[in-house]
């Protein structure tokens, strides 16, 4: 079995067991990330949730080549059936990949934006590098762009700092667009956003993926990941632990993996309960499963062994399948 | 418990954020206050929170007028308020550790012999390990660190707590955990909440009663 289904069409990324070490002084590794795997299909979008610190935004680093020095990947990340984005040499990142084919999405549009710059003048610079348009077209294409991301055109002169925080996203997420890359990669693009921006951003997003382009969605905001994505990865402590379908992961039968029911039964509008205890240090991670230690069903397999992700699941209650043995028990 | 009435703030006295504003919240209320985001309702929130002097209206907590904001508030008023904001990153000093920086209130007013018994109560109250007591913000997860940043807020027992946009950055799971902490708290010692924030699912399901930004008027117009 294979950590996705079969696209219809080659996938635009395709992960295979990317994990990234972080070597600390004194030699105590934190294993950011282990053994990821997934892929994303042009047209398709998956959302990846977590929770803070689980290392959800260092996998994207990882994929756009913006780890620290510290930093040791494994694995691969292969754009477009032809560019290992974890082995590609800095100068190719830079030219050929970031802004081209990947477009970035960031997690704080506000460091994200230069501060001595307004909205218009770094719009007109990603225009010119990225599609040519050059001189008396570019104030048009400008708003343009602008208008993708439903900035408002009468904010275009101001700085970073002048505008709120939905503003500055709009602003980061019309830059992403500009390169019409095929795989957007969108960092919590809606922390900080109230209802209706995160609905109108994610839409916006949605729009460009039906166009043909790929989303990597990263986001702990888990009503934005059900309004916007096919499929869902779940990460824990720094490892995928279950990928699903969209609709079978929010609504029935639900997620697969106790982590997951956990995720979902926390939200203000289902149980508003919170898993006990917190994730371990991606430093000191158990021996077993991450989660044993909060979840419910664990037993002696549980903190013995790690648990391989199989079918799309790494739990040793749900070993096969689509069945659901947990929810069974649940419901009973 | 607070009182805002025809508050008017902002950062231009010719273009204010906020615009005689009233609102209030009892004793032992907890009240939400929805808004989109620039709407000024953290503007708002500061001013509740003695943080930003208001242009004109007047506020009063628990029955007394306020003359004076930020380090003009006397101590009576100030220590009656916690707050936390949205952004526990920009709302800690990275110098200190989280032990440190949940006691700081306590050092503030002299009730530093409080220190150990207190934070780690507290400690407890919000699931921070020793360890990570020992680490400085750099080195926990945004989740630790709003943890810490909501037991500093309680470290002096406010008989008001403001909550702007606390989980906005959080999962749902530590969002839940935070939120259980908060009323754990108000159950315990009465006091009174105002939570700002978006996202209206949260604030209905938290708040014994939640204001829509614009509604405000309406609902509290002063009368006379």
């Amino acid at each position: 079995m294979t950590a996705d289904r079969a696209p219809d069409t080659a996938p635009v990324l395709d992960v295979r067991d990317l994990s990234v070490r972080f070597r600390m002084r004194g030699g105590n590794d934190i294993a950011a990330v282990s053994g990821a795997r997934f892929s994303v299909a042009p047209g398709e979008c998956l959302a990846l949730v977590g929770e803070s610190g689980c290392g959800k935004s260092v996998l994207a680093s990882a994929l756009l080549g913006l780890l620290p020095a510290n930093a040791a990947t494994t694995g691969s990340a292969v754009l477009g059936g032809d560019t290992d984005l974890l082995t590609a040499g800095e100068r190719t990142l830079a030219r050929t990949v970031r802004g081209r084919r990947i477009g970035l999405v960031p997690q704080s549009p506000a460091a994200h934006l230069t501060p001595v710059r307004t909205v218009r003048a770094q719009l007109e610079e990603a225009l010119r590098e990225l599609t040519g348009v050059r001189g008396s077209d570019l104030p048009k294409a400008a708003l343009a762009a602008a208008a993708r991301a439903s900035f408002p055109e009468g904010h275009l002169d101001r700085y970073p700092h002048e505008l709120s925080g939905g503003l500055a996203q709009r602003a980061a997420t019309a830059l992403a667009l500009i390169g019409d890359a095929p795989l957007l990669l969108a960092d919590e693009p809606t922390t900080g956003l109230d209802r209706d921006l995160v609905e109108r951003t994610v839409d916006e997003l949605r729009r460009h993926t039906d166009t043909g382009r790929a989303l990597l969605i990263i986001t702990h905001d888990l009503a934005a990941a059900e309004r916007v994505a096919d499929r869902v990865a779940v990460m824990y402590a720094g490892r995928i632990v279950e990928i699903a379908d969209a609709e079978d992961f929010f609504q029935a039968p639900g997620p697969r993996h106790p982590y997951a029911r956990g995720l979902l039964a926390a939200l203000p509008e289902r149980d508003f309960a919170p898993i006990p205890g917190m994730p371990p240090e991606l430093g000191a991670l158990p021996e077993g499963c991450a989660f044993a230690a909060r979840c419910g069903h664990a037993d002696d397999r549980c903190t013995a062994e790690r648990p391989a992700f199989r079918a799309d699941l790494a739990c040793h209650h749900a070993p096969t399948g689509r069945t659901h043995p947990l929810k069974e028990a649940a419901d009973a | 418990m607070l009182e805002l009435t025809r508050i008017t703030a902002g950062y231009d006295r010719r273009d204010p954020v906020v615009r005689e504003v009233s609102l209030s919240v009892a004793a032992g209320e907890a009240v939400g206050l929805l808004g989109p985001s620039g709407c000024g309702k953290s503007t708002l929130a500061r001013v509740a929170a003695l943080l930003h002097r208001p242009d004109a209206g007047t506020m009063t907590l628990d029955g007394a007028v306020v003359r004076g904001w930020r380090h003009r508030a006397p101590r009576e008023q100030r220590t009656a308020v916690g707050v936390v904001f949205q952004q526990p990153r920009l709302s800690a000093d990275p110098r200190i550790g989280l032990r440190e920086l949940i006691a700081q209130p306590l050092r503030a007013t002299g009730r530093r012999r409080e220190v150990p018994e207190r934070v780690a109560e507290l400690a407890r109250l919000v699931g921070l390990s020793d360890e990570l007591l020992e680490r400085r913000p750099h080195a926990v997860s945004d989740g630790q660190l709003q943890r810490a940043c909501l037991a500093r807020a309680l470290v002096l027992r406010p008989r008001l707590l403001i909550c702007d946009e606390m989980t906005a950055m959080l999962d749902a799971s530590t969002t839940a955990a935070l939120v259980a902490v908060v009323e754990r708290y108000r159950a315990e010692s009465g006091a009174a909440l105002l939570a700002v924030g978006h996202d209206r699912v949260l604030l209905e399901r938290w708040c014994d009663r939640t204001v829509r930004w614009g509604e405000h008027h309406a609902e509290h117009a002063p009368t006379g």
